[in-house]
């Protein structure tokens, strides 16, 4: 009877034996190797992501602890300019400015490009003519658009939107031109504006949706309603959560709009937290706060990282199953 | 060569590519010998009056065969302003509104070139209202007045005839002014008076309406500073405009302008009458196109014993950033294009014919840089280049000497504007705008502000 004999203390283990067989790992003999390519070629891309993100970034959180006019030497200053930020009475009407903004476009631009969606992928004819025509705002410059919308949004009798109100005898409305209604035009600008990007990322989507489960929800007796509710939503789960937290984040960072159409007026009723960011910074350069600026900026930051981290977590199990 | 080291030595090549790309210095300092010098033509300008500024560019180089003029496109925005500094993206002569002057000068961002300044022939010459706006607290001249006015009451000739009032007859008191806006609106339906509220343009009007009221927004005693933005002045100015606002719905249906905006739609036919600075029909001209026949201007109503008309103008100034010979030689260009044209006959009708060929404005009303009779004097030599139309600006003309003439405020300017452009849209926008607690709210904002080291 033969026993394999136990192995001896001093031996060394396995692994290492191999590793100690195998030839040493040289920084030139990796290069021989190959392995200096994927680096080169990684170069570029990193110095420029990392000299225009990654270096601003830092610079910026740098910033937030210091006092600059960004011509003399900065002077740090601790947690100063988070205590000016959250003082600032402007801090809690841009909070909640934006949060009415996100809501609202919650309320109005979440479910519009998914019933837009819905409907065209219900189209058997001329589906991609209504699909571009629901891409091209997309496609408009966001500036041109938000001009295009200030004419529209012209509050006399003769702008363009009161004139068709005017014709079921509403308005004149203000639109841009009082604090109440101010808001809600913006939203509505920037759901038309964005809204094609998601219909078509969902009727990409609806595309995985199996046919035949549409049939066998018909065979159910299942209307449009019903085959929406039980087949399509359960399907786009995943996207509509993921469209979701994007909208939230996109929506809590809004600038173009209340910078270009209201300036933040009437009277701060637009004043978002991006714009409050702007107005320390820029609002009066010969002495701007880019040490509150930047706080404000690292405060957002990690709100929102905070917020997404938590929204995953808790509906992991919804979008994975 | 295999392929993969083919590969290897391409992404080394493009990534010191990139890194060169990313170290090329732009050069500013010397090309063939020469000093280049980056002067500023105001974007937005139409062809011939780029054309007319290209012509002075070459008739300089000519004249200095030892610098190059580099036109770059520039506005002053304040907003933008230290960033720019800070980039190294600004030109290195730029034009900027007497506001801004005293807090560039304090904060060392622009350069001091009073050593070559005082140098100019003319030096001594500057009226020394004007001067002290590019001063600094020695009196050494580092930033270079060249142009000055007061605020005025730009009105629409067109739509004064439609409404049925006299173009010639211009309001001469708020009153008059309420009441023509009111005929205006009704009439025509365009906005019978309208006011700029964004971007701190709404503080500065509402300053100068204060100041024409006899109010002041700031009170100096040495180095302390009081805020004196609640007072009853301000409060009759708020309660004028709400009465046109809410109670005559003579303003029209947009509460956020900004300078451009009024311009554009006042150029456009859709407003009756606003109040700007004085000299504003070039830009009317070069920007809007507006119809000449369109237009008319007349003083700020002033009332009450303290009453005056706010005043402002445009400094020149040169780059902190750039070299002294730059510096020297930017002064030259300042001399050559802003000033000269304002003491020396040849060059004053060099720069006339120039912007008249190119059908550019000529001669619209400004405050005097120099001396009143250096100012008549140019006057007579440029009189048979003159195109805007004199005649329709006599109301204005006529009154603009001899008035009490007020600075802006000097403490925190462009923030107490800001704080002020929020009273003025809370009064348009909202017909439940309690004057009393905004004004009490603006004064302690204000006071906070000044009281700021």
């Amino acid at each position: 009877m033969t026993t394999a004999a136990p192995p001896r203390l001093a031996d060394p283990p396995a692994p290492a034996r191999e590793r100690a067989c195998r030839p040493r790992r040289t920084p030139l003999r990796w290069a021989r190797r190959g392995g200096l390519a994927p680096v080169l070629f990684l170069l570029p891309a990193l110095f420029v992501f990392g000299l225009f993100a990654w270096l601003p970034i830092g610079k910026s959180a740098l910033m937030s602890f210091q006092r600059t006019n960004l011509v003399t030497a900065p002077e740090f200053v601790g947690l100063d300019n988070y205590r000016t930020v959250l003082t600032d009475p402007m801090f809690w009407t841009a909070v909640g400015n934006t949060g009415l903004f996100a809501l609202l476009a919650l309320l109005i631009g979440y479910p519009v490009p998914l019933a837009l969606a819905v409907l065209m992928s219900e189209v058997r004819k001329g589906r991609g003519l209504f699909s571009a025509l629901a891409y091209l705002p997309v496609v408009i410059p966001p500036v041109v658009a938000v001009l295009l919308w200030k004419v529209f949004y012209d509050a006399g009798p003769d702008g363009l939107f009161n004139k068709i109100l005017g014709l079921v005898g509403i308005g004149p409305v203000p639109w841009l031109q009082s604090a109440s209604t101010a808001m809600g035009s913006l939203v509505i600008e920037a759901t038309w504006a964005a809204a094609g990007s998601t219909v078509i990322i969902y009727l990409a989507a609806l595309t995985s949706v199996p046919p035949e489960l549409y049939e066998a929800a018909e065979l159910d007796g299942a209307g449009i309603r019903g085959k929406v509710w039980h087949v399509t939503l359960p399907h786009l789960r995943g996207v509509l959560l993921t469209t979701f937290i994007l909208q939230i984040i996109g929506t809590t960072q809004v600038f173009l709009e209340p910078f270009l159409f209201t300036g933040g007026g009437p009277a701060h009723a637009t004043t978002t937290i991006l714009l409050l960011i702007y107005n320390y910074a820029f609002a009066d350069s010969l002495g701007g706060d880019y040490g509150a600026a930047t706080a404000l900026s690292v405060l957002l930051a990690g709100t929102l990282a905070v917020f997404s981290a938590v929204f995953l977590r808790l509906t992991r199990s919804w979008s994975s199953s | 060569m295999s392929s993969k080291t083919f590969a290897t030595v391409l992404a080394a090549a493009l990534g010191l590519t990139v890194l060169a790309a990313c170290g090329t210095d732009s050069g500013d300092t010397a090309v063939d010998g020469k000093t280049v010098v980056k002067v500023s033509l105001e974007p937005g300008q139409d062809k011939s009056a780029v054309d007319a500024f290209t012509a002075r560019v070459t008739q300089f180089e000519q004249a200095n065969p030892g610098i190059d003029l580099a036109v770059q496109e520039f506005k002053w925005d304040p907003t933008k302003f230290t960033a720019q500094l800070a980039g190294g993206t600004l030109p290195d002569v730029l034009t900027v509104p007497f506001t801004d002057g005293r807090g560039l000068i304090e904060r060392h961002q622009i350069a001091d070139i009073s050593a070559d300044v005082a140098q100019l022939p003319y030096a001594g010459k500057f009226n020394p209202e004007v001067a002290k706006t590019g001063q600094d607290a020695q009196g050494k001249q580092e930033a270079i007045p060249i142009a000055a006015y007061t605020q005025a009451l730009h009105y629409n000739r067109t739509l004064f005839k439609q409404a049925g009032l006299d173009p010639d007859k211009p309001p001469s008191t708020w009153d008059e002014v309420r009441a023509a806006a009111k005929q205006i609106a009704e009439r025509t339906g365009a906005a019978g008076y309208a006011q700029m509220t964004k971007d701190n343009t709404g503080g500065w009007i509402l300053v100068t309406q204060d100041y024409a009221f006899g109010g002041r927004t700031e009170k100096l005693d040495g180095d302390k500073a009081t805020a004196t933005v609640d007072t009853p002045q301000l409060r009759q100015v708020l309660q004028n405009l709400r009465a046109m606002r809410w109670d005559d719905n003579s303003m029209g249906a947009n509460f956020l302008y900004d300078w451009n905006g009024i311009n554009q739609d006042f150029a456009a036919g859709r407003i009756g009458m606003y109040v700007s600075g004085g000299g504003n029909y070039k830009d009317l001209l070069a920007q809007n196109a507006i119809k000449p026949a369109d237009y008319g201007v007349t003083a700020v109503p002033l009332t009450g014993p303290d009453a005056g008309a706010l005043g402002g103008g445009t400094l020149a100034v040169v780059n902190v950033k750039a070299s002294k010979k730059t510096q020297a030689a930017a002064v030259k260009w300042i001399d050559f294009y802003y000033l000269r044209k304002l003491t020396d006959q040849a060059a004053a009708q060099a720069d006339a014919k120039t912007n008249a060929d190119a059908k550019q404005a000529v001669g619209s009303p400004e405050l005097p840089v120099f001396d009143k009779a250096t100012y008549d004097e140019r006057l007579r030599w440029i009189g048979q280049y003159v195109n805007v139309p004199l005649s329709q600006m006599t109301p204005y003309t006529s009154r603009m000497f001899g008035r009490p003439l007020l600075p802006e405020p000097t403490r925190a300017t462009q923030k107490v504007y800001g704080v002020l452009d929020t009273v003025v849209q809370k009064v348009l926008t909202d017909r439940d705008a309690d004057v009393n607690a905004l004004l009490a709210d603006a004064q302690a904002q204000v006071q906070a502000l000044l009281d700021r080291p």
